[in-house]
């Protein structure tokens, strides 16, 4: 212990060459100098490989799309008629809008089997697949066929102008309990 | 006649030596002795074993290959050449793809026409386009055969283990790479049929807005996801059509080469084509 004493000493002092100096170095510090330099180097090449890829996953994901916005006006509360499905917006907008006793909902009609666009007939009263015969009942529940849940409900608003609002990046679904939501339907 | 001055050579002097063949000894003495012959291939072809193995070590295009290859390694009714037919399927493709890619534009706008283009107007377009298409069809039916005689002659076993997972990543990326091709000829079918594809995308477990757990990882949404990671987007648009472009024209081929690369090199490690028990 008293060597080691005077050895932090002479820390510097290579060259003076002691057999007992170049023992206890390794004892002074928890790295030597080349550890520590080979450690920092390899840190600093990670953490340049973890950034990077990092900057590069965010890269992928642009701020801005160049598509259609899945928000659109779809006319007024009193456009539509209590009891009745409107098919005015499938062929441009893919929806349903749905008036009943309570409000207006918009059903999305996209079939939760494969993605097909089922159509709404009338005198069943159900929306009907033609790709695999898969049912929904007026609200969207799914009673028959291959499809393995309701239909998607879509967010629905009233602007200031007295205009439906209708965002379709906004889902609401019924297994999740999510049809009472609030912006899930439009109470009258 | 001045037959022994190396002057003018006559015509008929010509004639005779075409005739004996005497002129195709001349030729190939001409090429094998001069500087550029002997800089590229270094060893003359005296055939004996150390040339023989000098020929393959000593040539970085041939240095991967064994020297020496079991008799048994050449048996077609064991190997069935399907990891030869599929590589030499996959430089065609890649061949035939660079020809394609002088004319094809991954944009939105002029995807479809220049597909038309090149199969209607451009000279050997159509040969082109489809000698693409066959070969990639082709090429998945025999990495899967390769795989299948792999299995049944149990050439997955240790030591080859390590080359067995090399290979399925082969496969994986095989498909990936006719999956991208899919989405380029930018008609129906091919938009559809990605669709379909990138839609199980969203199944993705923590990943994939739809998958399993991805209510434990921050910022998954419809709109950050793996789906939209790889379409660029929410839907199957002009930003996709890049990326599969790239994905199947630069990433997946390099990728994929440098597996090559592995595949082939660790057969040799491993003691060469297995053999018959």
């Amino acid at each position: 212990m008293v060597d080691a004493s005077v050895n932090v000493k002479e820390k510097p002092a290579k060259s003076g060459g002691k057999k007992t100096a170049k023992k206890d170095e390794p004892k002074d510090t928890i790295w030597s100098r080349r550890d520590f330099f080979s450690l920092a180097g390899w840190a600093g090449f990670a953490a340049t490989l973890g950034l990077s890829s990092l900057f590069f996953t965010r890269l992928l994901f642009p701020r801005v799309l160049f598509e259609p916005s899945p928000i659109f006006k779809a006319g007024r509360p009193s456009d539509y008629t209590v009891g009745e499905v409107s098919t005015k917006y499938v062929k441009d907008q893919r929806v349903w809008i749905v008036r009943d006793l309570e409000g207006i909902y918009v059903v999305y009609a996209l079939c939760t089997h494969l993605g097909c666009t089922p159509r709404w007939f009338k005198t069943d009263a159900k929306y009907k697949c033609p790709c695999h015969g898969s049912g929904f009942t007026k609200d969207g529940i799914n009673f028959e066929g291959p499809a393995p849940r309701p239909l998607e409900h879509l967010k629905i608003e009233l602007g200031p102008d007295g205009y439906i609002i209708i965002d379709k990046s906004k889902k609401f679904l019924y297994e999740k309990g999510e049809w009472g939501k609030p912006g899930s339907k439009l109470l009258i | 006649m001045a037959a022994n001055k190396p002057g003018i050579p006559s015509l008929a002097d010509f004639v005779e030596k075409v005739k004996s063949g005497e002129i195709f000894d001349e030729i190939q003495k001409v090429v094998l002795e001069s500087q550029i012959w002997k800089s590229s291939f270094r060893h003359g072809y005296a055939d004996t074993p150390r040339n023989r193995v000098l020929q393959i070590a000593s040539n970085v295009w041939l240095h991967l290959h064994p020297v020496k290859i079991h008799r048994h390694a050449l048996r077609i009714k064991f190997t069935w050449c399907m990891g030869g037919i599929t590589f030499l399927l996959f430089l065609s493709t890649v061949v035939t793809g660079v020809i394609l890619m002088f004319y094809y534009r991954p944009v939105g706008e002029y995807a479809y026409f220049d597909m038309k283009y090149l199969q209607y107007d451009v000279p050997f377009g159509m040969l082109m386009r489809n000698m693409h298409r066959w070969a990639a069809h082709a090429m998945v039916i025999t990495v899967w055969l390769h795989m299948f005689r792999v299995f049944l002659t149990g050439s997955y076993k240790p030591p080859r283990e390590f080359n067995w997972v090399i290979g399925v990543f082969l496969v994986t990326f095989t498909l990936l790479l006719s999956f991208t091709g899919y989405l380029l000829p930018w008609d129906q079918l091919a938009m559809w049929a990605v669709t379909v594809g990138t839609n199980m995308a969203r199944a993705t477990p923590f990943l994939g807005h739809e998958g399993p757990f991805q209510e434990y990882v921050f910022g998954v949404s419809p709109r950050y996801d793996a789906r939209s990671l790889l379409i660029g987007g929410s839907m199957v648009g002009p930003p996709a059509l890049l990326r599969f472009y790239v994905l199947h024209c630069i990433f997946i081929p390099l990728v994929a080469g440098a597996l090559m690369i592995v595949h082939f090199w660790r057969i040799r490690k491993d003691g060469g084509i297995s053999g018959p028990l």
